[in-house]
């Protein structure tokens, strides 16, 4: 029990009649990263308000490393949060801003600059202290806000999608920066988010939310690979659902499963498959050319659409544009579906 | 934004309507302030018969006019305090907390200052006859608080809608109560909006007839004396020299809480 950082117990939180948190179960260990993926209006923020004090739970209970936290304000709780917003004090210069925490807590003057100095160099603000907020980028002031909450050293550290307002390629940087962060400091992290690609590169283990429950947990290879219901799977990447007849006709089962399409391997009539094998004709009603891989939509003969994607390995667009309107065999390993619930 | 494709230049008709708005608006002024140096005692009479400074001297002696004086100085602050204190706090409720109402609320604040002075005077005498509350000083204060809560109430929920309100949890998150945050987050956030919202409920408060004439009892605040001055002619001139000693007094709040809030709003523009 010791090294959990956070247990919810049968935690949910109504508005209304509306149920944000519906009876959430959830341990976080010490010093993971944890994201939280779901939709807009998931729970999945509201879990991460509860945790910081800004929003209190309907009923159930919220423990900090072995504490009971539900009751206590904000500022009773070892937690910090980045913000969606940033939230930096418009009036304040950098320094102060990284600094506020300590100047609460009364660390005197000189501590509080070297503290600052090292939280600086820690996101490559070195330099920055005496600016302010409004003569930052996006991406400098996603990293005052990262400074100023880890300053103070919290057991925990709440990010509430902090790289939405960001563009990609700085995104993707961050996304990098963040991690090697976690690891330096080794504090638990939370992560709130809606993009399933953010959260599989960073996580050590994955909530997939959804109406206020939680669907799945597990690392991102679970998630990805064995999504526990036809949610994970069509919100974690794209997938094919396959159920009823047509599961019937392919695996012998009318339970429905998931496919990836990068799984399935396009084919002819002339290949020979092996036992371990699932195989389904069908034709090629769409081919779309996208660089790096062609995306297929193939209507099975059987009834129903799978989504096919092959990497571009040897071909150019007008090899993969001829598919168009051709009889195929799909083809995949067995192991690689995933039958889901609901 | 100034739109480029019609030229940077104001067309003439433009420039003459602005020259004739300000002169409309100013000349009147320096001829109060003309006056105030007239060798005439009793009449409007132009051109000046001649110029002397004595009836400043004269305006020294008279003890009515600095008792008035004080008195309207003593009303504007203490209702600007007021109006600060309670206008602050009604926009906090308004803004942060939503209660059933709210909007009536807010609606019933700003109505005062809508509603003709005369109203608001007759409604707050009887009010404050039927309460069997005597007139007094603390009585216009009252009359005075109603219209001046308004401004700054209007000035502080402005800012407050324009302040990201997560600085506030971010406040509280990094270790701050209340107390910390609204000296340390909300003051400094809302400084600007209650300098300018004071000033401008000051001199609101301070140039007030109406309600005032219904609400004193026998005290004359300033304007009600320069009012009784023009019925009661005792050296008119002297009612010049108060009015350009009060356009020169007023002349540095009105222009430095002008600057203020153009200052706050260009940086305000910056950080969006």
């Amino acid at each position: 029990m010791t090294n959990s950082a956070i247990r919810f117990d049968k935690v949910s939180r109504y508005f209304g009649d509306v149920k944000a948190v519906d009876a959430v179960d959830l341990e976080i260990q010490d010093g993971e990263f944890f994201s939280m993926l779901g939709p807009s209006g998931s729970g999945k923020t509201t879990c991460l308000r509860m945790i910081a004090g800004f929003d209190r739970p309907t009923s159930g209970s919220i423990h900090l490393y072995g504490q009971e936290v539900s009751d206590l304000p904000p500022y009773d709780r070892d937690v910090n949060t980045v913000f969606q917003d940033y939230a930096l004090f418009p009036h304040m210069t950098i320094g102060d801003n990284i600094a506020y925490g300590l100047m609460i807590k009364r660390v005197p003057k000189a501590e509080r600059a070297k503290r600052v100095d090292e939280m600086l160099d820690l996101v490559q603000l070195a330099g920055f202290a005496a600016r302010k907020p409004s003569q930052l980028s996006g991406g400098q002031r996603q990293r005052v806000a990262l400074a100023r909450a880890l300053i103070n050293h919290p057991k925990v550290l709440l990010l509430d999608e902090p790289l939405g307002a960001l563009d990609l390629k700085l995104r993707q940087q961050m996304q990098v920066e963040l991690k090697s962060i976690q690891k330096r400091v080794g504090i638990t992290f939370i992560f709130v988010t809606h993009d399933q690609e953010e959260a599989l590169t960073m996580s050590d283990r994955i909530a997939v939310f959804n109406q206020g429950k939680i669907e799945q947990i597990g690392s991102p290879s679970d998630v990805y690979e064995r999504p526990a219901s036809s949610f994970v799977a069509g919100f974690v990447g794209t997938s094919n659902l396959v159920s009823g007849e047509v599961a019937k006709r392919i695996t012998g089962s009318d339970q429905k499963f998931s496919i990836r399409p990068e799984k399935i391997h396009l084919g002819s009539a002339s290949n020979v498959l092996t036992e371990t094998m699932y195989k389904a004709n069908g034709t090629v009603r769409d081919v779309i050319y996208l660089g790096l891989y062609t995306r297929y939509l193939v209507s099975l003969d059987d009834g129903g659409d799978l989504v096919v994607i092959e990497q571009n390995l040897k071909t150019t667009s007008m090899d993969v544009l001829k598919a168009r309107d051709q009889k195929v065999v799909l083809f995949w390993e067995k192991d690689h579906i995933s039958r889901v619930g609901g | 934004m100034r739109s480029k494709s019609y030229g940077d230049k104001a067309s003439l008709g433009l420039k003459l309507g602005a020259i004739g708005t300000l002169l409309f608006l100013h000349v009147p002024l320096w001829v109060i302030f003309l006056y105030s140096f007239t060798t005439d005692e009793s009449t409007y009479s132009f051109p000046l018969p001649g110029l002397t400074t004595k009836w400043f001297g004269v305006a020294l002696q008279r003890t009515d006019l600095w008792d008035a004086l004080k008195l309207s100085l003593q009303v504007a602050s203490l209702a600007t305090v007021a109006a600060l204190i309670l206008g602050t706090l009604a926009a906090a409720a308004v803004y942060r907390s939503n209660f059933f109402g709210r909007d009536a609320v807010s609606f019933l604040l700003v109505l005062p200052i809508a509603l003709p002075g005369i109203v608001t005077g007759i409604a707050l005498r009887s009010a404050i006859g039927s309460l069997e509350i005597p007139f007094s000083f603390w009585t216009i204060i009252i009359g005075h608080a109603t219209f001046c809560v308004v401004v700054v109430y209007n000035n502080v929920l402005a800012r407050f809608r324009r302040m990201q309100s997560s600085q506030i949890e971010a406040s509280m998150d990094l270790g701050a109560n209340s107390f910390q945050t609204f000296r340390y987050i909300v003051l400094p956030n809302i400084a600007t909006a209650l300098l300018a919202g004071g000033m401008l409920a000051f001199a609101l408060s301070f140039d007030e007839v109406i309600v005032t004439t219904f609400t004193a009892g026998q005290q004359s605040t300033l304007p009600i004396w320069i009012f009784s001055q023009l019925v009661r002619p005792r050296d008119r001139p002297v009612t010049n020299v108060v009015a350009t000693i009060v356009i020169l007094i007023t002349f540095l709040p009105i222009f430095f809480a002008q600057k203020i809030s153009a200052e706050s709003s260009d940086t305000e523009g910056e950080t969006k």
